[in-house]
């Protein structure tokens, strides 16, 4: 069966669903410091980009839009908007790859490998160096100079985060699979 | 770790009497009101109203004191940093240069950057109480209801139901792993170094995510077989009808909106007040 890019059957839905409270939780509580104060690594990318491969784009938006939003609001009592669609941007543009994977058919070669982290690394460049500054300077009117600072910091732990985590998640995954044709008939 | 999401408490007052249609709607008018604006004055109006309606709608402090110490940290943060970054943006903003005193070379306080950063810090101390009211005291089951009929795909609003549904369950399988596995003898304090903490996380986490996985495929075809999807609309249990106090907030809410953006077209022909020239 070929796989469509913006397909949104109800099996996306759940998993939208699901991936956003586990993004939410991992957002809150799952972070590693990497001894920079005040930065550390977010594993919710991982996950998010995890799901943005196995689901497809619009998935893979709505989970880190949704798990962002709702872990700002809870800890702040507000969402940074600019900082939420950036986000939801990061893993939409990730869940481009998905067509060309073959995951769930136990497939991960070192080819696809390279696919995904291709598109993630572009995907959190754009995000947090360009998008998330520019709406912090729109929308909230801050300083450029921290804003992109903040941005290059961000794009970088981000990366390391969906690069190890996903790819690893990925790997893992396409383990459990029973590969197509991996059955056969004895003589 | 808290295993709910909000602390939603049912009261009966004016504000939880409101719809979450109502609700949603006044928290982005006045929102984007305050986002859009530079100008202290209407921004500290719609600061004194959201600490009113917070009072109104009976919150207790011990609800929110998690949260306002998370956002005065945040707040005071950003302060600071905005200064170290760039002390001379309000001087850059407003065109004129009125020194309080100064501290290096680089570091000047001048009037202008007290306005600007005054401004920012009081426009997002104002956003803050909106945000917690929308969200104690809306019902959790309302949400994706008031989503749907502000024009949401009621898919979408679905999966946003599905994770405020699915939220405390996955904390509890969290806990479960998580304790499971230090029994095992698995470190996860800062005594260990990095690379070690990243592997025993992943312990945690690849359990809860295939887990997860399964549950996906189970929930999904409940559904299917359910016919969901079938039809373009859907009608949601938790959804309040409208009645007067909810559009008679609505409308007020708007002309909020409305007249901070007629403040900046209007009076001060820009996003910025300069009460310097």
């Amino acid at each position: 069966m070929k796989k469509k890019l913006f397909e949104f059957k109800t099996k996306t839905i759940v998993a939208t669903g699901l991936g956003a409270a586990l993004f939410t939780l991992l957002f809150m509580y799952v972070k590693i410091p990497t001894g920079i104060p005040e930065t550390q690594i977010q594993t919710a990318y991982g996950v998010g980009a995890f799901f943005a491969a196995m689901f497809g784009p619009i998935c893979g938006g709505l989970i880190a839009f949704i798990g962002h939003f709702l872990s700002d609001s809870v800890q702040y009592g507000s969402a940074w908007m600019s900082w939420v669609i950036a986000s939801g941007f990061t893993c939409f543009i990730i869940g481009l790859v998905y067509p060309k994977l073959k995951v769930d058919e136990g497939i991960f070669t070192g080819k696809d490998m390279i696919l995904f982290n291709v598109y993630q690394i572009i995907a959190n460049a754009i995000a947090w160096i360009i998008i998330a500054p520019v709406l912090d300077i729109v929308i909230y009117a801050e300083s450029p100079s921290l804003v992109f600072t903040q941005g290059v910091v961000a794009a970088i732990s981000n990366a390391v985060s969906a690069g190890v985590i996903g790819t690893i998640l990925l790997k893992l995954y396409s383990g459990t699979r029973a590969s197509k044709g991996s059955l056969s008939k004895e003589d | 770790m808290k295993n709910k999401l909000f602390d939603y408490v049912e009261r009966d007052n004016f504000i939880f009497r409101l719809s979450g249609l109502t609700k949603i709607i006044c928290f982005f008018c006045l929102t984007f009101a305050v986002m859009l604006s530079y100008d202290i004055r209407p921004i500290l109006c719609v600061f004194v109203f959201s600490f009113v309606v917070l009072h109104i709608s009976e919150i207790k402090l011990s609800q929110i004191r998690l949260m306002l110490y998370y956002t005065m940290v945040f707040l005071l943060l950003n302060f600071i940093l905005t200064f170290l970054f760039s002390p001379q943006y309000g001087v850059q903003i407003y065109g004129t240069k009125h020194v309080l005193f100064q501290i290096t070379e680089r570091y000047v306080v001048t009037q202008e950057q007290l306005l600007y950063q005054i401004t920012k810090l009081v426009k997002y101390a104002s956003v803050i109480p909106l945000g917690m009211l929308f969200l104690l005291t809306t019902n959790p089951s309302e949400f994706a209801a008031s989503l749907s009929s502000i024009g949401v795909s009621y898919k979408a609003s679905y999966a946003l139901a599905l994770t405020l549904r699915y939220f405390p369950d996955m904390i509890r399988d969290y806990n479960d792993i998580a304790l499971a596995q230090q029994s095992r003898g698995l470190d996860l304090s800062k005594k260990e170094k990095l690379g070690v903490r990243l592997k025993n996380i992943m312990n945690i986490c690849v359990p809860l995510i295939f887990s997860t996985m399964d549950r996906i495929e189970v929930i999904s075809n409940a559904m299917d077989l359910r016919g969901f999807g079938k039809h373009k609309k859907r009608t949601w249990y938790a959804k309040k009808p409208l009645r007067k106090a909810d559009y008679l907030s609505m409308l007020f809410c708007a002309a909020v909106f409305a007249l901070t953006i007629c403040i900046s077209v209007f009076i001060n022909h820009s996003r910025f007040w300069n009460p310097f020239i």
